[in-house]
């Protein structure tokens, strides 16, 4: 491998990468909390709550990523309204900010079934006994379901975590320069495609290391309980 | 009248995102075949552990799971584009066969992704086969192909549908990203429509609804066979 190109392109990807980061932990911070939201909605009894949580994660995990993204950037910022709307254009006038909202939106429909599937596995006579006890539904969300439910849904949270790393790559699309923004710029400048590509990929596998074992770490410390 | 709902009949648009829908699903159909190919190779050699081969085969899925798919497509299409260029010049073309060339290097691209998300399907499929069954026909002498054929395939089938239909939401969604290299795929012709009209929104709409109607009827395709192989397995 050329030395020269290595000094030239490792800087420039490393600048991608705390984007890329930044990007990650953003449209992770509001996915997770909608997708939260979601799911509780999808289990409610009301069915006006419930169709719209199913709609809403049918219709976002139907569509491609790309299309959502171009929907929102091109598509909203088409419109005189969106245009006039200080706070919409803020989001909607910005490559990242826009990114930000469509992973973010994206994700939580993952996240709402992932969640759902752990909500739902939690024994009904857990749910009784708090109530029981005296526990509002609230305590008893926080303090029975929930953490219970994360335990359970952990592993599957934490591949939908990867595949939000993943999708940060699209934000290179509309005009955000993160790592692969970065590296697509610099093939076409160097035409050293497989060398880029491999400075590249090894940022991007160190990333969803760290992200896999915070996960794999957390998940010890919440099963800590369990017979090693 | 802001959304431009007429310029979108007017300048005959509906036909070319059809069209663009076609080659989508054209694109998705054959990229998922050859996948399930390498799937099944490669969840194979995984399951079986064969030494040096389960090596290559984890560096590959490893690899592609873990980087975004985008550049994976990059890569493809930027090294692959000097080289089938400079053959083309060989033989005489100037310039490249358009399409053709691009939808051969996307189903190579897509493929190569939809290979290594099957072949955790198809290994973990394998994985879930009772020992007992497979150590049951070798005590009544069953040959080795055989006991592929009649105990470990079928099975392995059944089990893979519910992951290989993940794989395939997964697959068609992943074609929408072979656009930004150029072939004229529904979003390639989304994005062209919006940029000669001016129009954006309701051109990624449209397509939205398209991509949602391929999902939606591929789900509907995948539950009735997910019915049919649950009715036979319980008689």
């Amino acid at each position: 491998m050329d030395f020269e190109l290595v000094r030239l392109a490792v800087p420039t990807l490393a600048k991608g990468l705390w984007l890329t980061a930044v990007l990650t932990v953003a449209s992770i911070a509001i996915g997770f909390n909608l997708g939260l939201a979601l799911a509780v909605m999808r289990l409610s009894k009301n069915t006006a709550l419930s169709g719209f949580a199913k709609g809403y994660s049918t219709v976002f995990r139907g569509t491609p990523l790309l299309v959502q993204l171009f929907l929102f950037y091109y598509g909203l910022g088409q419109l005189s309204f969106v245009r006039d709307n200080p706070i919409l254009w803020w989001i909607v006038g910005d490559g990242a900010h826009c990114a930000v909202m469509a992973l973010a939106l994206n994700t939580a429909a993952y996240t709402s079934e992932i969640l759902r599937g752990g909500l739902m596995s939690i024994p009904g006579g857990l749910v009784e006994a708090a109530q029981a006890c005296g526990m509002s539904r609230l305590l008893c969300f926080r303090r029975i379901t929930f953490p219970l439910a994360i335990r359970q849904a952990l592993p599957a949270y934490g591949n939908e975590l990867v595949l939000v790393v993943k999708g940060t790559s699209l934000a290179s699309t509309i005009t955000v320069l993160e790592i692969t923004g970065h590296a697509k710029r610099l093939m076409s400048q160097t035409y050293a495609i497989l060398e880029i590509f491999a400075i590249a990929g090894v940022l991007y596998l160190l990333i969803n290391l760290a992200l896999i074992t915070l996960v794999r770490l957390l998940e010890a410390r919440l099963t800590r309980y369990l017979p090693r | 009248m802001e959304l431009g709902l007429w310029q979108v009949w007017e300048g005959g648009w509906i036909t070319a995102i059809l069209r663009g829908a076609a080659i989508t699903i054209a694109l998705g159909v054959a990229s998922m075949a050859f996948g399930i190919v390498i799937g099944v190779a490669c969840g194979l050699i995984k399951w079986a552990r064969l030494f040096p081969l389960t090596l290559i085969v984890d560096v590959y899925t490893s690899i592609v799971r873990g980087v975004p798919e985008l550049l994976i497509i990059y890569l493809l299409f930027f090294s692959s584009v000097e080289f089938v260029a400079r053959i083309a010049a060989a033989f005489g073309y100037e310039g490249l066969a358009g399409n053709g060339y691009a939808f051969t290097i996307a189903v190579v691209a897509i493929a190569a992704i939809s290979g290594a998300y099957s072949t955790e399907v198809v290994r973990g499929a394998l994985a879930a086969i009772p020992g007992g069954h497979i150590e049951a026909a070798r005590a009544l002498g069953i040959p080795g192909r055989r006991i592929f054929r009649r105990i470990i395939a079928p099975q392995m089938l059944r089990i893979a549908v519910p992951g290989m239909n993940n794989v395939w939401q997964t697959t068609i969604k992943d074609t929408a990203l072979v656009s930004v290299v150029g072939l004229q795929e529904l979003m390639r012709a989304a994005f062209v429509g919006a940029g000669s009209t001016r129009h954006p929104f309701i051109f990624y709409l449209i397509a939205a609804v398209v991509y949602l109607t391929i999902t939606l009827v591929s789900q509907g395709g995948f539950d009735w066979i997910e019915r049919l192989l649950r009715s036979r397995t319980r008689k």
